[in-house]
This record gives structure tokens, C-alpha cells and sequence, in this order.
């Protein structure tokens, strides 16, 4: 349960900062800039004098609302997708995977560039460009587990019971696999994190004066010697989100998983 | 449907599995799981269909219940052929086969509760029942098969191997069918078990009136449910007839050799009735 506390005290975080940060996050304050952590600010200051600990709240929020919809994109097409493919096989799982093979053959930093490039930088056009490389992975995987599950017996018996192929994904195959889809969902937030960090840290995702936390290691890597607190702040804010949503993702398997509730 | 019509006919029934093909440019190769397999069942009355793993048996039983669409052939239930109707007047007709599998562990979705797993054939094939009557048919029937009306708030994880294929049985029992169609339906379970589970359809078929098409290997089972027997081998019935007069005096070579494979105990005669059920 070390994931939920971690989760819910980083979405606390992001919510309070709509609200309340300890600084403006916009305030440019050249004289008090690169200070280290002190007792007025816990995390110290940046290269405009601005409040690190402030501006890594705020970047919370871009995060999760990144991440959020960029899973909720991919998952939302993807299972759907890998469901039917499973569901009615033939041609029709052959056009849906090939497809997914089309979306998974370009590197997903790759094509997430070539949108940003298209439509130009924004975080709503990252959002776009993580949830598109989000479907396959949600596809493979819902097509993998439910073609699996299309073999076993229960199902056979749904059929004789006279259930149709919808009725049966509905029934039996998506309550089967969303604890695997639940465990994937986290592991996708956790990169989809990481990948608006990237994009945010190549220029192409949240623009300034928004905060971000892949935009604040940017800006601190040309200080890295003169002030290396900037780039480990955002840097562990990531991977502690990271770790957390991972641990939750474990946790929630066992305890979506009827039989191992009862083992514990 | 006249009077005459059996219960099932099944007439030259043929099915062919599709292989993975081994080369692009070459036609699939094929299986031949069932070569013209004819069959009847009358009401009440009981079939075994024997043979060894791979001689097509499952695949007769999916057949039967519209499961697998044959090559070529006919299956008749109630004098209609299920293979010529459309989807809705096919549905109407499961209600009146229903199936039992072999392995209860994997016929039972593990996240259902008991009473939804059992009510399940009822909730897709009888319209409109529901609230305390549905409860009632759920009840009525987890009782006929020995379990409690509480259990239906159970999950199947909670119960033994012998109890699921209870609550297995209970599931094809709730539309009140005429025709089960059970494929190895004791062959995961312990001896001791399977001679309970055995006695459980002896006992439905005499309060229900049941006909089963009775899947097995095990020769020592079939004696004991079906008063016909008929033998498989590499998708075709060598051999059918009265199940004393095939074990006494089987005719084809292929039906000698299964008998002569049952382990005996207490030096009883071949194709006389074995003390116990094979392991």
C-alpha cells in the first residue's frame, strides 16, 4: 500500500498547487536566483530566482493530466481493439494487428516528434502523440490474454448457454484480464510520465512559463556543475511518481484478483 | 416435429480441423476429426461414446451443441437441424441441451459468483425470469445436485474439484433440458469422487428423465450411465450397439483391444463388469 500512499499524496500535491504553492511560480527574481535548499525555500531557487519546490507542484499536475489522458487515449482504443480482434479473429484481427504493427514500427519518442513537428508543440499535442503509441501496447496485450481466455472451457460453456461473442467479452473475458490491464495501466501512466518529461525536456511538450517537470531538468542541465539541486529535484519528483504508480499497480493485481484475496 | 422424431440424429456428420499451412503457396493441410458419423438418441435414453484421446469424441460433443460448424452432414435435435437455423430459433433450442465439461477447474469463470455461473443458461436462454423466482431456480437447482442455496453467493475457488462439476451440472440442469451432452465429465476427478458424481447423474436421469451423450475413455464408467454404447476410433464409430452385448461380444478389432485395456482386479474375466472404476 506504500503505492496508493505515494499516488494520493502526489495527486494532494497536484491539487493544493491549483489552489495554494508556497511561491508564485511565475515570479521572476533575479537576485535571489540559484540559491540552495534553505528554510524560505525548501528546494532552493532556479536560474530566474523562482521556487523550485513550487514550480515542481505545479508540474505535477501537468503530469497526471498528461498522463491521464494520454493512458485513458490509449487504453480507451486499444482494448477495444485487442477485444475484438480476439473476439472475431480472421480477417478482421488481421487488419486491427497489422495496423497496431504499423503504430508500434516508429520509435514512440520518434513519432511523438514528427506530431509535435506537425501540429507544433503543445502539451495537448503530446498528449495526442503518447496516447497514440499507447493503443498497440494496450491492443497486443487485451488480444493476447483474451485469445487465451476464448479457449478455455468457461467460455465454451457461455457459448452453449447461447451468449454471443460481445455478450461474452463483456461477461468473461474483460473481467478476466483487468487486473493484467489495471497492472499495465500504471506501468503506461509511469512511462507516459517519463515520455512527457522527454517531450517537455526536447522543447516539444508543455511550453514555458508552464512548469514541467521535463522542462525543469532542461533548463538545469546547462547548470548542472554551478547548481546540480535543479536537475535532482524534478529528477527524483519523476522517479518516485514512477515507483509509486508501479507498487500501486502490483498492489491492486492482488487485491483485484479474487482468488488472491482470500490467500492474504 | 413429429412424434417419431428421436431426440438427436445426427446423420454422415463430417468435420475437418484447418492446419497451420507449412508453406505459403500451399493449400492448409486438413484434419479429419469426424468421417461421416451417424447417430440417434431417443428421449431418455443414453449414449457412451468410447475411444481413445484423439479419436474425435470432443468434437463430436461440440457438434452436437453447434459449437464447431462440420464439413458436411446433418445434426438433428428435436427433429430440427441446428446447422440450418438462424441465430434466435438456434438459441431457443440450447435451452434444450446443455453440457457438462471434463475439467472444473477451467469450466467455471473464476470471477463469477456461483449463482451467476449457474444462472447464466437461464439468464440467456429463458426470458423475463428474474428477481425472487430467478433465486428460486438457482436454489432448486444447486439443490438437486447436493449443494446448499447459499452457495450460490460463493465463488468457485471455495469449492472442491467433486462440487464444482456439481455446480458445473447445476448449470446445464437450470433450463431443464432434455438432452446432456457431458464430455468426460468425471475424468479429473478423484475415484472417490467420481463414483459420487457418477451416482448424482444415475439419480437426475431417473428424476428427470435425462438423456446423456456420454463422452469417455474410461469403459468402467460408461457400464454404469448409458444402456448403448458406441465406439470411436480415428474419427469414426467402428462399433455401436446394447452396452452389455458390445462389452461381451465386441465384433471390431479396435473395440477388443480398449476392453482387453481395462486393468482388472481379482482375476475377473474379460468383458465381465469390473469391481471398480479405472484410475
Amino acid at each position: 500500500m506504500i503505492g496508493l500512499a505515494v499516488t494520493l499524496v502526489l495527486v494532494a500535491v497536484a491539487l493544493l498547487s491549483l489552489v495554494w504553492t508556497p511561491y508564485p511560480i511565475a515570479v521572476i527574481d533575479v537576485p535571489g536566483k540559484l540559491q540552495p535548499p534553505s528554510a524560505e525555500h525548501w528546494l532552493g531557487t532556479d536560474q530566474f530566482g523562482r521556487d523550485v519546490l513550487s514550480r515542481i507542484m505545479a508540474g505535477a499536475v501537468n503530469s497526471i493530466a498528461v498522463s491521464l489522458v494520454a493512458v485513458g487515449i490509449g487504453a480507451g482504443i486499444g482494448v477495444p481493439l485487442g477485444a475484438l480482434a480476439a473476439a472475431r479473429r480472421g480477417l478482421v484481427e488481421e487488419v486491427v494487428m497489422r495496423f497496431n504493427d504499423f503504430t508500434f514500427a516508429f520509435p514512440a519518442l520518434l513519432s511523438a516528434v514528427m506530431i509535435t513537428a506537425l501540429f507544433g508543440p503543445g502539451a495537448v499535442n503530446a498528449i495526442v502523440a503518447i496516447g497514440i503509441f499507447n493503443i498497440p501496447v494496450f491492443a497486443r496485450l487485451t488480444r493476447g490474454a483474451a485469445l487465451s481466455l476464448w479457449q478455455r472451457d468457461f467460455v465454451l460453456a457461455a457459448r452453449v448457454a447461447g451468449r454471443g461473442r460481445t455478450r461474452i467479452t463483456l461477461d468473461h473475458i474483460l473481467p478476466n484480464i483487468a487486473s493484467l490491464l489495471i497492472v499495465q495501466m500504471t506501468i503506461q501512466f509511469a512511462l507516459a510520465i517519463l515520455a512527457e518529461a522527454g517531450l517537455s525536456y526536447l522543447g516539444l511538450g508543455t511550453q514555458p512559463p508552464n512548469p514541467s517537470w521535463g522542462k525543469m531538468l532542461n533548463e538545469a542541465q546547462t547548470l548542472m556543475f554551478l547548481a546540480p539541486q535543479l536537475a535532482v529535484f524534478p529528477g527524483l519528483a519523476i522517479m518516485i511518481t514512477v515507483l509509486g504508480l508501479n507498487l500501486l499497480g502490483d498492489g491492486l493485481r492482488d487485491l483485484l484478483d479474487p482468488r488472491l484475496r482470500r490467500l492474504r | 416435429m413429429t412424434v417419431t422424431a428421436p431426440l438427436l440424429r445426427v446423420e454422415d456428420l463430417t468435420l475437418d480441423y484447418t492446419l497451420p499451412r507449412r508453406r505459403l503457396f500451399e493449400a492448409a493441410p486438413r484434419f479429419r476429426a469426424l468421417n461421416a458419423v451417424s447417430l440417434q438418441l431417443a428421449k431418455g435414453e443414453s449414449l457412451a461414446v468410447v475411444g481413445e484421446s484423439g479419436s474425435g469424441k470432443s468434437s463430436l460433443a461440440r457438434a452436437v451443441l453447434a459449437l464447431e460448424r462440420p464439413t458436411a452432414g446433418r445434426v438433428e435435435l428435436l427433429g430440427r437441424d441446428v446447422y440450418a437455423l438462424a441465430l434466435g430459433p438456434l438459441r431457443a433450442l440450447r435451452r434444450h441441451a446443455q453440457m457438462v465439461f471434463q475439467d472444473p477447474y477451467g469450466s467455471l469463470d473464476p470471477r463469477r459468483k456461483v449463482g451467476w455461473i449457474v444462472a447464466e443458461p437461464l439468464d440467456a436462454l429463458e426470458q423475463g425470469v428474474a428477481g425472487d423466482e430467478r433465486r428460486a431456480r438457482i436454489a432448486e437447482v444447486l439443490e438437486s445436485v447436493g449443494l446448499k442455496a447459499r452457495d450460490a453467493e460463493k465463488f468457485p475457488h471455495e469449492f472442491s474439484g467433486g462440487q464444482r462439476q456439481r455446480i458445473a451440472i447445476a448449470r446445464a440442469l437450470i433450463t431443464h433440458p432434455d438432452l446432456i451432452v457431458a464430455d468426460e465429465p468425471v475424468s479429473a476427478l478423484d475415484v472417490s469422487v467420481q463414483a459420487q458424481v457418477l451416482n448424482l447423474f444415475m439419480d437426475l436421469r431417473e428424476r428427470l428423465g435425462l438423456s446423456y451423450l456420454f463422452i469417455s475413455h474410461d469403459l468402467a464408467v460408461v457400464r454404469h450411465v448409458a444402456e448403448r454404447v458406441a465406439v470411436m476410433c480415428q474419427g469414426e464409430i467402428v462399433e455401436e450397439g446394447m452396452v452389455e452385448e458390445v462389452f461381451r461380444r465386441p465384433q471390431h478389432p479396435y473395440t477388443r483391444k480398449l476392453l482387453a485395456a481395462v486393468p482388472r482386479i481379482g482375476g475377473a474375466r474379460r468383458g465381465e463388469p469390473a469391481a471398480t472404476a479405472a484410475p
